[in-house]
């Protein structure tokens, strides 16, 4: 150790913090002003302060948020881009649409459960599901690395095919581009969405009061940790399959049954937490969770007590979270049930009103703490 | 989950809540260390605080592996990972802690080949696969991790796998303990011990803290039983006035330790004159690095590493938090300038961490959290 030097960049962070921070009321005791100044710091618009781009980017956690508001919704805003919804609901003469778009990169392409192709329809088709649209039409975008196999992109063309029938839609345009080998990893597909509002439902956090149940359609984690299996890094073994499934006949027996749902979502990349703080945070309630009513399979809660990982934040292609009139939660959970999809469905968790844009977790052992949303990457390429 | 279950049992925890309630001594204030990051971790997760009396207070102590990793070897181990051909591997934990231009994380998006591994065998196995590259393993942790090291450079030696090196920043509790120890703005009643740790070196080595300090200690799981068990026998001991080192652990700590993992490491490393602990400075004999004989695997031998020292930030009060000084929210950064998202101390990057832990799991006030989870 022969020189010594100062990280610059600590006494610019501390120095900035500083000067967006207010100074504290002297009545509160010093753990509330703490918490009132945390507080503050959370609301401050998100910004991206690194220089490139890194894979927690690209997790569905913090960072993501930053880069989405900070500089996508930045550059294209509208009023319907800053919903920020799972898709775009617009109006076209008399009728409402909703349209969405998402891409995939999962690795492995195939794995137990499914492969790329049915999740690229499956995802999409939920988007569009959870914003209480009949899901119609789909494009498919497929990016190829050079040499990839035309079998396995029969294959996965197949089940593409396979999951539009079952899901009612038809891919009705597409796109094709090859780039040179060792600038893509195999096959990334793009698909967007198009489908109708036929119902007069109206979904959003605007409708959340305190009291509405917190209400999850299955078993959740499944498709997380079956894609950190199939990597084969880790010697775990464990009979698990992705749960992808499209959703949309579910939405139908759930908003059937239960008029009072409020919102839904699918839990994809981030989890069930992080659903539930976007939803906390976007419409000023504290959402409280009952961990051990959360439905869990035994395999994933071993795989993630081994991997120190929560499955509230583990990433589900086939389960959906609804925000319910807690008077309705029993119909809710009964309709969902009734359905092949939904048979494992649960209420976790209620809406309160205090501390407003918090997720609390009554933990299973009889604790309490705080569920924040995900910082950094578990689980990098899992959809 | 077998195994598992039996020892998050809610009933189980609050006869154990009564029991420690009942064997505190009305009007005294009890502060325990949990040595061990992994505890913090347990307490918070699992809201363990919530079955402790108001004068029960638990310090977060030093035993989280990045947490006490100095800015300037996070530097030498980036300038490592950007030599031509070298793909550095490290625990996931590791990718975010910063250093003093950046993590590696930053690092990796800039063009570094740094992997996340699980075991150091992982590692291994990578150089295996990669032979013209050169594969270094990012070493942290203390003697529950420095065993694997150890008999993975054994294990490249038998192999022959010469394109493996190991970048050692293995330290050893002991020295930390006695720092805190000596500190002189520094009141506690006792000690959790870290279990995971023991399983390697064992109770014995601990006997020095209740003969020389006059502080207990109990060897604690990982388990919110194991450690509600674990204060409610530190309490036992000093209501009854004893002061000794014991071991809640027992189904998996055994007292003399793991000999053969202990065996390894002491075959493969050596301890340093000193080593910078993040917060706390330099302390003498606090970690180890490669034998000479085994040079041909020290990476601190094999690349040209700068060594400059980054001074820890001022306004970062890690060192005070690692010893139990300041709880976290305490600290002037905390929540502010330092957050999971962007740690300016170590202490909020791991999960282990006592910042981050309190920022994830803990922020609010019990009392404003038992009122909102009320049923």
């Amino acid at each position: 150790m022969t020189t010594e030097r100062t990280a610059g960049w600590v006494e610019r962070a501390v120095a900035e913090a500083a000067a967006t921070t207010e100074h504290d009321s002297g009545r509160l005791s010093p753990e509330e002003q703490v918490l009132r100044r945390i507080e503050r710091a959370r609301r401050r618009a998100p910004r991206i302060r690194e220089s490139r781009i890194t894979l927690a980017h690209g997790a569905g956690g913090k960072a993501t948020h930053s880069l989405v508001e900070g500089l996508f919704v930045e550059a294209f805003r509208n009023p319907t881009l800053e919903a920020l919804d799972d898709a775009a609901v617009l109006s076209v003469g008399t009728g409402r649409l909703a349209f969405t778009t998402d891409s995939y990169v999962v690795s492995p392409l195939f794995f137990p459960g499914g492969d790329i192709g049915d999740l690229a329809v499956n995802g999409t088709v939920n988007d569009l599901a959870v914003s209480g649209a009949r899901p119609l039409w789909l494009s498919a975008g497929f990016i190829l690395e050079e040499g990839f196999p035309v079998a396995d992109l029969r294959r996965i063309t197949a089940s593409m095919a396979a999951a539009a029938a079952r899901a009612g839609v038809q891919v009705v345009t597409g796109d094709t581009k090859v780039v040179q080998r060792g600038k893509a990893d195999g096959c990334y597909l793009n698909t967007a969405g198009v489908g109708v509002l036929e119902r007069p439902v109206s979904l959003g956090t605007g409708h959340i009061r305190q009291g509405d149940a917190i209400v999850v359609s299955g078993p959740i984690g499944d498709h997380g940790i079956t894609i950190m299996l199939a990597r084969g890094e880790l010697d775990i073994a464990a009979d698990l399959a992705s749960d992808t499934a499209a959703l949309s006949g579910l939405v139908d027996a759930l908003l059937d049954a239960a008029p009072g749902v409020r919102l839904l979502r699918d839990a994809t990349r981030g989890g069930v937490a992080t659903i539930l703080n976007e939803v906390a945070q976007a419409a000023q309630v504290a959402v409280v969770v009952d961990e051990s009513a959360v439905p869990v399979r035994p395999a994933v809660t071993g795989a993630c007590e081994l991997l120190g990982i929560d499955p509230l934040y583990v990433a589900c292609e086939g389960r959906l979270v609804a925000v319910v009139d807690g008077t309705q939660a029993e119909a809710a959970v009964a309709a969902l049930r009734g359905h092949p999809l939904g048979d494992g469905a649960a209420v976790v968790g209620r809406v309160a009103a205090d501390p407003p844009g918090m997720v609390l977790l009554r933990t299973a052992f009889g604790g309490t703490r705080v569920v924040d949303m995900l910082v950094g990457d578990p689980l990098p390429r899992i959809c | 989950m077998r195994f598992v279950d039996e020892y998050r049992d809610a009933d189980k925890a609050q006869v154990l809540a009564t029991q420690i309630a009942a064997r505190c001594e009305p009007g005294r204030q009890y502060k325990f260390m949990e040595v061990c990051g992994g505890h913090t971790h347990t307490i918070y997760k699992h809201g363990i605080e919530d079955y402790l009396p108001e004068n029960i207070s638990l310090v977060h102590g030093p035993g989280c592996p990045v947490c006490v990793i100095p800015m300037g070897r996070v530097d030498d181990a980036i300038a490592i990972a950007n030599e031509p051909g070298v793909i550095m591997t490290a625990f996931g934990d590791m990718m975010r802690v910063p250093g003093g231009t950046g993590s590696f994380l930053d690092a990796k998006a800039a063009g570094a080949d740094i992997r996340m591994v699980y075991s150091p065998l992982d590692a291994l196995k990578i150089a295996r696969t990669n032979p013209d590259r050169r594969v270094v393993f990012m070493a942290i942790g203390f003697e529950t991790t420095s065993p694997s090291t150890a008999m993975t450079v054994l294990r490249a030696a038998a192999e022959g796998i010469d394109n493996f090196s190991v970048f050692c920043n293995h330290v050893t509790i002991l020295p930390a303990i006695k720092a805190i120890l000596d500190s002189p703005d520094l009141r506690l009643d006792g000690f959790l011990g870290p279990g995971h740790v023991s399983t390697v070196i064992g109770c014995r080595p601990y006997e020095f803290i209740a003969r020389d300090y006059g502080k207990p200690l109990v060897c604690a799981g990982f388990e919110p039983l194991d450690l509600l068990q674990s204060v409610f026998m530190l309490l036992e001991q000093l209501a009854e006035g004893r002061c000794e080192v014991e071991n809640q652990y027992t189904r998996v700590v055994p007292w003399d330790g793991n000999l053969r993992a202990l065996e390894a490491i002491g075959q493969v490393m050596q301890l340093r004159p000193y080593f910078e602990w993040r917060g706390l400075g330099f302390i003498s004999h606090s970690a180890l690095r490669m034998r000479d004989e085994y040079a041909a695997y020290d990476a601190e031998q094999l690349f040209d590493v700068p060594g400059v020292r980054v001074a820890d930030p001022k306004a970062c009060q890690c060192g005070e938090v690692l010893k139990g000084v300041l709880k976290p929210w305490e600290c002037k950064v905390f929540g502010t300038a330092c957050t999971p998202e962007t740690p300016i101390g170590t202490c909020m990057v791991s999960s282990e961490g006592a910042c981050a832990a309190y920022y994830n799991f803990g922020r609010f006030t019990r009392q404003r959290l038992t009122e909102a989870t009320r049923v």
